[in-house]
């Protein structure tokens, strides 16, 4: 940090921590202006849009779930949807719904880490959820017990919790027996009614103010009444409603000097954002009787267009992956075969699906032999890049008071409210607040 | 954790990743049930995916997760060996290079203009590789990902000054004591068990699915037979190449035998 040099102030932080994956920030103000806000991400790139040409088709969910340790399910999913399209089959009944409860168990997975072992610490004036555990022991432990619960959940389903092996084109290799799932019925419960005093818990922390107006996007599930998880329409508050196939017409991606990520954006309008919020806003009639009651009682009635508040709306989202993961158990019968099998031919398919941290689409052409010809591949923190640069455009100018170092921490808090997976950005968080 | 001495002042333990999706840092945080009580027994110094307070090295033990991909990464692992009086490499593309390795096999330029708008904003290296072609290394913990309680254990040994035991064995030798019938002899699925370490518990033979050998070559593989096998099966060299060219394509054993196939074309 340097102060002085004739009205100018810069902020400099080299690493962002409690992000999955690095990058840095950089924000610059003269007097009370904010100049210039931008998110960097030098995540050192890995290519996998350009390795998984000549691969053959089967092999991308193994692949891309290499791009994230965190939300390898998502990847799978995404990658799975986007063949079978292609190969125009449809994986339904039972094996749609293992396909939902694998990523009930991730929701719950990564949602837990991000609220108690990432962000929590934010508002609680912690450095780590590790440092939390010695004052609020019991928060923790819960938080652990419920992160614990969805990594069980990922491995009774997919064999392992970071990339599960049993996940394939066309459904899965092994199907598990009804008693398997049975087994972690008792967890489940049990984590049921903790993640509702979660919910609570996390109503009465306290938010800084910040109200945005963004276009809201997310998935919209055909299936009548159900929350977005694993597949359906791209909606969003300003009015797209298109089909997974649409989202090239509708959305573009911007490649910008500082940052290894691209930047997408709504064409011809501008930022969007998804993730919980987007989730919730546009879904929250979908939502369990019991997530509602419990998003309302939280203050969330009216809506939440403030991102400090997505801790809230995460705690929801947990409770509702457990409530789902439940139902989807209690209605779970084996079925006769663990996928649906499939012929390769020369065609164009596009997947995507809700990861925790927001919409992933995949678009892969193959060729008759089943070969993988090009990969497109948009993660959720290079579309909400534009909207985090926002936010912190907007908190600045309103925090331009603040003094360098709170003012450094409340910035990494506003990018951690969107639980931004900068290696899934394919991509590395440094933080530098910079006042001319 | 009861490996673990208690030591005064107790050991500085750090974390640090280079390119990679973070799934083997986070296999630590993943140990839910050890995770507090670990935190007793070292301090975490440095660990940016969970902890924004960070205490000056020299650290006592140091995770190292991804591979050298960039000038400045190739830099920086140097500074990290230098701060660290024990270093282990944990998961594959620290080990091997990764799946990111693949450039290796092809031309990066290609890839970059593939992916990106503007390549001259790209700043990477012609290759992946292991940490262990930069700097010394004390132990390299294979699989993509690792194993958390193989983890544990490398951290506990490392602390306790003792080695740590993981087995150098096949993944064959868990399958069996599995119980888990022979993928391969009863489907005919081809399957890289034989060939690749344990460590993963034959997850994917219980799971209906040849192993795709994605905790890295064991101790002296002998891939000329397995290959000669999975011909048999029916795989084709483009299979083959695509078997051993993975997560640990860059591997030597795993290299030195998709490459004899291509060489065979």
């Amino acid at each position: 940090m340097n102060a002085g040099n004739g009205g100018t102030r810069r902020i400099d932080t080299s690493y962002l921590a409690r992000v999955e994956g690095e990058g840095a920030m950089r924000v610059r103000l003269r007097g009370e202006e904010v100049e210039e806000v931008e998110l960097r991400i030098f995540e050192p790139p890995r290519f996998f849009e350009a390795l998984l040409r000549g691969r053959a088709l089967g092999e991308a969910p193994d692949i891309t779930a290499r791009i994230c340790g965190i939300c390898p399910v998502a990847y799978q999913t995404s990658a799975c949807q986007a063949m079978e399209d292609a190969l125009g089959i449809e994986v339904e009944g039972q094996l749609r719904a293992l396909r939902r409860l694998i990523y009930c168990g991730e929701w719950i997975e990564s949602h837990c880490l991000h609220l108690y072992m990432l962000h929590a610490p934010d508002f609680l004036g912690y450095e780590s959820g590790i440092a939390m555990a010695r004052d609020h022991r019991e928060v923790v432990e819960r938080g652990l017990r419920a992160k614990k619960t969805g990594n069980r959940l990922i491995e009774i389903v997919g064999g392992r919790a970071v990339h599960p092996v049993n996940v394939r084109v066309g459904g899965f290799y092994r199907a598990p027996e009804r008693g398997e799932l049975e087994a972690l019925r008792g967890d489940l419960e049990q984590c049921r009614e903790e993640a509702l005093a979660t919910v609570r818990w996390t109503a009465g922390l306290e938010f800084p103010e910040l109200e945005r107006d963004y276009e809201l996007v997310s998935l919209r599930s055909e299936v009548e009444g159900e929350y977005p998880i694993d597949n359906g329409r791209i909606v969003s508050s300003k009015g797209i409603d298109v089909a997974p196939a649409g989202f090239d017409a509708t959305f573009e991606e911007e490649h910008v000097p500082h940052s290894t990520a691209l930047h997408a954006r709504v064409r011809e309008r501008g930022a969007y954002l998804t993730g919980p919020m987007a989730r919730f806003e546009l879904n929250r009639e979908r939502l369990s009787p019991l997530a509602a009651e419990a998003a309302s009682e939280a203050g969330l009635g009216d809506g939440c267009r403030n991102p400090f508040r997505s801790i809230v709306v995460r705690a929801v989202e947990v409770l509702y992956a457990f409530d789902e993961a439940l139902r989807l158990i209690d209605a779970y019968e084996r079925p006769d075969a663990p996928a649906v099998g499939w012929e390769p031919r020369a065609a164009v398919g596009h997947g995507v699906s809700e990861a925790p941290r927001g919409l992933l689409y995949h678009r892969y052409e193959i060729d008759a032999a089943g070969e993988i010809v090009s990969a497109w591949i948009v993660p959720p923190t290079s579309q909400n890049q534009r909207s985090i640069e926002e936010d912190l455009r907007e908190f600045v100018a309103a925090h331009t008071a603040l003094p360098d170092d709170e003012l450094r921490h409340r910035c990494e808090q506003t990018i951690r409210n969107y639980d931004p997976c900068i290696s899934c950005s394919t991509h590395f968080l440094d933080l530098k607040v910079e006042r001319v | 954790m009861a490996a673990v001495r208690r030591k005064d002042p107790k050991p500085k333990l750090a974390v640090w990743k280079f390119a990679s999706c973070d799934g083997c840092q986070l296999s630590l945080l993943d140990l839910e049930d050890e995770l507090l009580t670990l935190a007793e027994e070292v301090e975490i110094a440095y660990f940016l995916e969970a902890t924004r307070a960070t205490v000056e090295g020299p650290y006592d033990l140091s995770l190292v997760e991804g591979s050298v991909t960039t000038p400045e990464d190739a830099e920086r692992i140097q500074e990290v060996r230098r701060v660290s009086r024990k270093l282990v490499t944990i998961g594959a593309c620290a080990t091997a290079g990764g799946i990111q390795a693949l450039r290796n096999f092809a031309d990066v330029d290609e890839f970059v203009s593939t992916v990106y708008a503007s390549p001259s904003y790209i700043s990477t290296l012609a290759t992946s590789t292991p940490i262990s072609a930069a700097v010394p290394v004390d132990f390299e913990l294979h699989g993509c990902p690792v194993d958390r309680y193989q983890l544990l254990e490398v951290v506990a040994a490392t602390i306790a000054e003792r080695r740590p035991a993981i087995p150098s064995y096949s993944v064959c030798v868990e399958c069996k004591r599995r119980g888990n019938v022979c993928v391969t002899v009863a489907h005919g699925s081809p399957c890289l068990g034989p060939v690749t370490q344990a460590g993963c518990g034959a997850l994917c033979p219980s799971c209906d699915r040849g192993c795709y050998g994605c905790f890295g070559p064991m101790e002296s593989p002998n891939t000329e037979s397995l290959t000669a096998w999975m011909r048999g099966l029916g795989a084709e060299t483009p299979d083959l190449i695509r078997a051993y060219r993975s997560f640990n394509a860059n591997a030597p054993a795993f290299r030195a035998a998709s490459e004899r196939e291509e060489a065979a074309t």
